[in-house]
């Protein structure tokens, strides 16, 4: 860290640049009139304006976590081949915008040297959105790039070919408080705790207003120690433990090692292609927190991965799969046990019960 | 802190994350290590999560530039003693240019700031969409903000305010744009900096624009106001390009019209026949022939309310709120709404009420009667199946 450079004004509310200033200029030119594309390979496409002229994309997976010299990299590639242009995805993919065709091999070939795939695109598995984790969350019940890194190592090739029946998108939260929002995706891996808070008395008295906390609790789990001044208890039984009462006081530690662990969750989507948007649905319950490699979620989410592959129709998503052959059905394939666990019991519970005969056998 | 032998901190467990195809987040802190030490404590700490299974950061604490009320959030070490480099190790949340489009030079400016007053870690990008600046000290809060604004960067939303809002490539480079999501994000942008830098509401506050159904930044899922591309009058059907699709082995009868939701597409072997009056506009066929079918000429978007992750009551899909706006009227329509929404959730929502758990609690027909809209079945998957009306609460103003 060096000095800064002498301000000649404090500068603030100035609010994020133009993006006119960085658009590639076919981009600026062609802006609201493409007319269709094509996919040219894995991570390569190619947008046709009305014009006539052609864009191609090179799609390169990351591990969003980049320091600055890899970005630095990045950006001597987007010199040496984009003009100096190029744009992020929303899953965290570095996307080049190149002009000239005869570009695309060569700087595939310069992404995979220095060890960024090239792919995510169509019927594939994009990178996986994922939150902080240990590495920089106060709340997380799990890592996140260390499970994310663990789960593409053995799904690296469904990330470089487009051979799934449809797209498979995958998303990771450390904790229900979801900054990933996996909440609608192919196959959500989802950080959970399943202990109650501890509350830390000397804490609680000096850093919490109590009122505050007490309201906190979705489920009114959290009540004041009568004749006590300032001091909560909590009804273990009515905990779901999702951590809000920490988040506004943190007296109220959710930490446990041997109870945090992951949940996973399939047949999300938000796309409204064929079918509306959907939640994930519950397929396990809990695997343990193991790792360097977290083993039991990787072969959970490659056994997901692998099953749906053998045996979704052609454009079929996860849950678009799973709706046909029926959830006993995926269960039956998956081999994942069905629990309590896996019938709702919160608000709007009974919508999910089955309210017909419609039963496959 | 057990060392290695070099100065640095021994990761066994997390080297074991350096092996393998895909890109490792452990190489990343390793090289950014090489420009600063803290990112050697990092590790370190880690590496004791990955030992004992739990983190190690304490809960935020309250740091920031001077006038703003969020775009950093505190971070500790509930272990400095172990680890004094990242004992704090505050995040700057940096909006990121609408479509996240970078030029080379942009890209190494936000490095060179960052080298200069932080760890050298980032995330491209956080969840909200912003560039994520991962670890730096107190003091280096304000002249990293004062460099980043002077290179034409602001900060990012956090805490009860406007959440950076963020949208999809759009019209820079998708054929589907129904609407200028871009300029709409950016606009907006500008418009609630207040908002954004200064946290006054019950709870966050998210937009995102998506210019068609494909929803690429996951709005409906992800937004209390989701902004979603349509069209509302016929698919353009290129019959040329039809027949090509055809004569290449494309099966038209399997792929598009068995799977079309409301069975509005037919084909005779010869002609590609839209029943557009009952098209859902769900994009299916215009995805899987997108040199043959393209979205209408009269564009918009829906307008709709309320998603949000699980907490506090569990997890939402935005609903309907305006069924069509056209493309240019959207940005005065939303500045419209958005004001009469904030005033009712200022009004009736409490303490990290989102607006869709609101409108939850109180019940749509009443958000509606608060913020002055009509009903329209548009906004309802069917009407109600339960005879318990409360008549009273809308004669009564008649």
């Amino acid at each position: 860290m060096s000095t800064t450079p002498i301000m000649p004004k404090r500068l603030t509310d100035v609010g994020p640049p133009h993006y006119e200033k960085y658009l590639h200029p076919m981009a600026k030119a062609n802006y609201g009139k493409w007319k269709y594309h094509e996919s040219l390979a894995p991570g390569v496409l190619c947008h046709v304006g009305e014009s006539g002229d052609r864009l191609y994309t090179v799609r390169a997976g990351t591990a969003r976590l980049m320091s600055v010299q890899s970005i630095r990299k990045i950006a001597a590639l987007a010199d040496k081949y984009c003009g100096g242009y190029l744009r992020f995805t929303s899953r965290n993919n570095i996307e080049f915008l190149l002009t000239d065709a005869a570009n695309i091999e060569p700087l595939k070939a310069e992404l995979l040297q220095i060890g960024y795939p090239v792919g995510g695109t169509k019927n594939s598995i994009s990178s996986i959105v994922h939150t902080q984790g240990w590495l920089h969350c106060h709340s997380a019940a799990t890592d996140a790039s260390g499970i994310v890194k663990a789960v593409m190592d053995p799904l690296y090739e469904r990330f470089t070919h487009q051979n799934l029946p449809g797209k498979l998108r995958i998303a990771l939260a450390c904790c229900v408080n979801m900054c990933g929002a996996v909440h609608c995706s192919d196959i959500a891996i989802l950080g959970i705790h399943r202990t109650p808070p501890h509350v830390h008395k000397d804490v609680l008295t000096k850093q919490c207003e109590i009122p505050t906390l007490i309201s906190s609790c979705p489920t009114g789990a959290i009540r004041a120690v009568p004749g006590a001044a300032k001091d909560v208890e909590v009804i273990d039984e009515q905990c779901m433990y999702c951590g809000n009462c920490y988040t506004v006081c943190p007296a109220m530690e959710m930490n446990n090692p041997d109870n945090d662990g992951l949940s996973i969750w399939v047949g999300g989507k938000v796309s409204n292609a064929r079918t509306a948007p959907a939640f994930s649905k519950l397929a396990v319950p809990f695997l343990p927190n193991n790792p360097p490699r977290w083993p039991e979620v990787v072969e959970a989410v490659v056994k997901i991965v692998d099953v749906y592959a053998a045996h979704a129709r052609k454009y079929e998503r996860m849950g678009e799969w799973i709706e046909r052959v029926g959830w006993p059905r995926f269960f039956q394939l998956t081999g994942f046990e069905f629990t309590r666990h896996h019938i709702d019991d919160f608000k709007h519970a009974g919508l999910t019960y089955a309210r017909s005969t419609h039963i496959r056998y | 802190m057990a060392e290695s032998g070099n100065g640095k901190p021994k990761t066994e467990l997390l080297d074991e994350l350096e092996k393998g195809p895909w890109p490792s987040f452990v190489k990343e802190i390793k090289a950014a290590s090489a420009g600063n030490d803290a990112c050697d404590d990092l590790l370190g700490q880690l590496e004791l999560s990955y030992e004992e299974r739990r983190g190690h950061w304490k809960h935020g604490g309250i740091v920031g530039v001077l006038g703003y009320g969020g775009g950093v959030i505190g971070r500790y070490s509930d272990v400095p003693e172990k680890f004094p480099k990242v004992a704090h190790f505050h995040t700057m949340r940096v909006n990121h240019p609408a479509g996240w489009f970078y030029t080379s030079e942009a890209l190494r400016t936000i490095c060179d700031i960052w080298e200069r007053h932080g760890s050298g870690l980032t995330n491209m990008h956080g969840s909200t969409g912003d560039i994520i600046l991962l670890g730096t000290t107190t003091e280096h809060l304000e002249p990293a903000f004062q460099e980043l604004t002077h290179a034409g960067f602001d900060l990012g939303g956090s805490g009860s305010a406007v959440r950076t809002p963020n949208c999809c490539v759009g019209m820079a480079r998708c054929e589907w744009a129904c609407f200028d999501s871009m300029k709409l994000c950016y606009e907006l942008t500008q418009h609630y900096q207040d908002e954004l830098h200064r946290p006054a509401f019950p709870y966050k506050f998210k937009f995102k624009f998506s210019a068609c159904p494909n929803d690429c930044v996951a709005s409906i899922a992800r937004a209390d106001m989701s902004v979603i591309g349509t069209w509302k009058d016929d698919i353009q059907v290129d019959e040329a390009e039809v027949a090509n699709y055809a004569a290449a082995g494309f099966d038209i009868q399997k792929d598009v019209c068995e799977l079309c939701p409301s069975k509005a597409v037919s084909w005779d072997g010869k002609k590609l026949d839209i029943l557009n009056s009952e098209c859902v506009h769900c994009m299916h066929c215009i995805n899987v022939m997108p040199k043959a079918l393209r979205p209408g000429k009269e564009r918009g978007a829906v307008i709709l309310i309320g998603s949000k992750a699980p907490i506090m009551q569990g997890a939402l899909l935005s609903s309907v709120l305006v069924p069509f706006v056209p493309a240019e009227e959207l940005l005065d329509t939303l500045k419209e709404l958005v004001t009469r929404i904030w005033d009712f959730w200022d009004e009736y929502g409490t303490n990290r009420e989102r607006i869709g758990e609101l409108i939850q609690r109180v019940g749509l027909p009443a958000f509606l009667d608060g913020i002055g809209l009509d009903p329209a079945p548009e906004m309802v998957s069917a009407p109600r199946d339960n005879p318990f009306i409360f008549f009273q609460t809308k004669e009564e103003e008649s």
